[in-house]
């Protein structure tokens, strides 16, 4: 597989939300305006970039009994290192985001693609998948984070084209299991029909 | 009464699955026989509340005095982790019953972000009810806090679960078929727990 392929791969055909249906959490927690989502994506995407380097890179010593165990220690190391980050340079944005920056240790996508991917393929290989899964990642919680702001808030990455007040509802917790359940239905019938 | 309010809020207000959007993964992929619901939330409220215990131990009594609180995350999942396996050990020797019921969703656990979640919140965020001034809670209210939300947990996959069965039966247009159809559900019943928010 050529790296663009690998790369182009993680966007829309194992796209991490709507076509692998992996790290729902984050998804739904972070998407109330298209900014947070985009900043959880980004988080995310270096986590995911990061340990995908570092484990194919180790892949080999590791006994395959511990291998789990190894491969949390390694992502949540990056995730502390996103953390502290955040914390300095971001303060307002780990502020909104809360418990979920340190939540990524769990999301599936992480651990899934260092099992999937990362411990049977090259370093270069490896930088590609996290790359491709982390921007498809990003795109889908920007793309959900965007609906939900324009519904819920009439206005889109903050910036207010309506008076008033929009649809709350979208910005709470209803909307963002209704708009991802909405979205997963086009996405099945226009993107996934086409292979 | 703290103790009151602590788990009528986490169980019904600040429900974490359909308020809080922890634990998600678990909430759709093991939600499509009651039965499995019910042995999944049982395993989760035990693990949760022995999490939260040893975690909230740690973070007072060794990262704490030594200074070393940016190894939460770290040393939580790992203690997690550990925890799981060992409980899943134990289960093994001393209850082969409990162990074939619940043996099959521990190694699930681990990466139920409820649990981590839970452990993190009672060390990072500060409660208070009933009118009086926020505050950290000690161990007993964290306890009592973590086996409310995993109860709260059960309760929402349990009647969850109960949907999706008769979903099954139901002719669901083809696009919508699985996964979109059952967060749409989620999403109806997270309106209908928002009902209860100004409870307390």
């Amino acid at each position: 597989m050529s790296k663009l392929r690998i790369i182009t791969n993680g966007i829309i055909k194992e796209n991490p939300t709507f076509a692998l249906v992996l790290g729902m959490c984050p998804t739904l927690g972070t998407t109330t305006s298209a900014l947070n989502g985009f900043g959880m994506g980004v988080a995310t995407m270096f986590v995911l970039f990061m340990s995908n380097i570092v484990i194919s890179a180790v892949a080999r010593f590791i006994p395959n009994k511990v291998r789990i165990p190894s491969y949390i220690v390694i992502i949540s190391t990056f995730v502390t290192i996103v953390q502290l980050l955040m914390q300095a340079y971001l303060p307002s944005l780990y502020e909104t985001l809360g418990l979920f920056i340190p939540l990524i240790v769990v999301n599936c996508i992480v651990l899934g693609r260092a099992e999937a991917f990362a411990n049977k393929n090259s370093v270069l290989d490896s930088a590609c998948d996290g790359l491709g899964i982390g921007l498809g990642f990003t795109l889908s919680l920007t793309v959900i984070g965007l609906v939900r702001e324009i519904l819920g808030n009439g206005s889109a990455f903050g910036l207010k084209f309506i008076t008033g007040d929009g649809v709350l509802a979208f910005v709470l917790a209803p909307g963002a299991f209704i708009v991802l359940g909405y979205l997963m239905v086009l996405f099945n019938k226009f993107v996934a029909k086409k292979e | 009464m703290e103790y009151v309010l602590i788990i009528i809020s986490a169980i019904f207000v600040n429900n974490i699955v359909l308020s809080q959007f922890l634990g998600i993964c678990p909430f759709l992929g093991v939600s499509k026989k009651v039965s499995t619901a019910v042995g999944m939330s049982a395993a989760v409220t035990f693990v949760m509340a022995l999490a939260t215990c040893v975690t909230y131990l740690l973070q007072y009594y060794v990262l704490v005095p030594l200074g070393i609180e940016f190894l939460q995350t770290v040393s939580f999942i790992l203690v997690i982790a550990g925890l799981v396996q060992m409980v899943e050990i134990i289960l093994k020797k001393i209850s082969p019953s409990l162990y074939q019921a619940l043996g099959i969703f521990l190694p699930l656990i681990t990466t139920n972000c409820g649990v981590l979640g839970v452990a993190l919140m009672v060390v990072q965020k500060q409660f208070g009810f009933g009118g009086e001034a926020a505050h950290f809670f000690n161990l007993g209210q964290s306890v009592v806090f973590a086996t409310a939300s995993a109860i709260g947990f059960g309760l929402a996959i349990t009647l969850f679960s109960g949907i999706r069965e008769q979903l099954e039966l139901s002719d669901v247009p083809k696009p919508f078929r699985g996964v979109p159809i059952a967060l749409i559900t989620a999403g109806i019943m997270a309106m209908a727990f928002m009902g209860f928010s100004g409870i307390v």
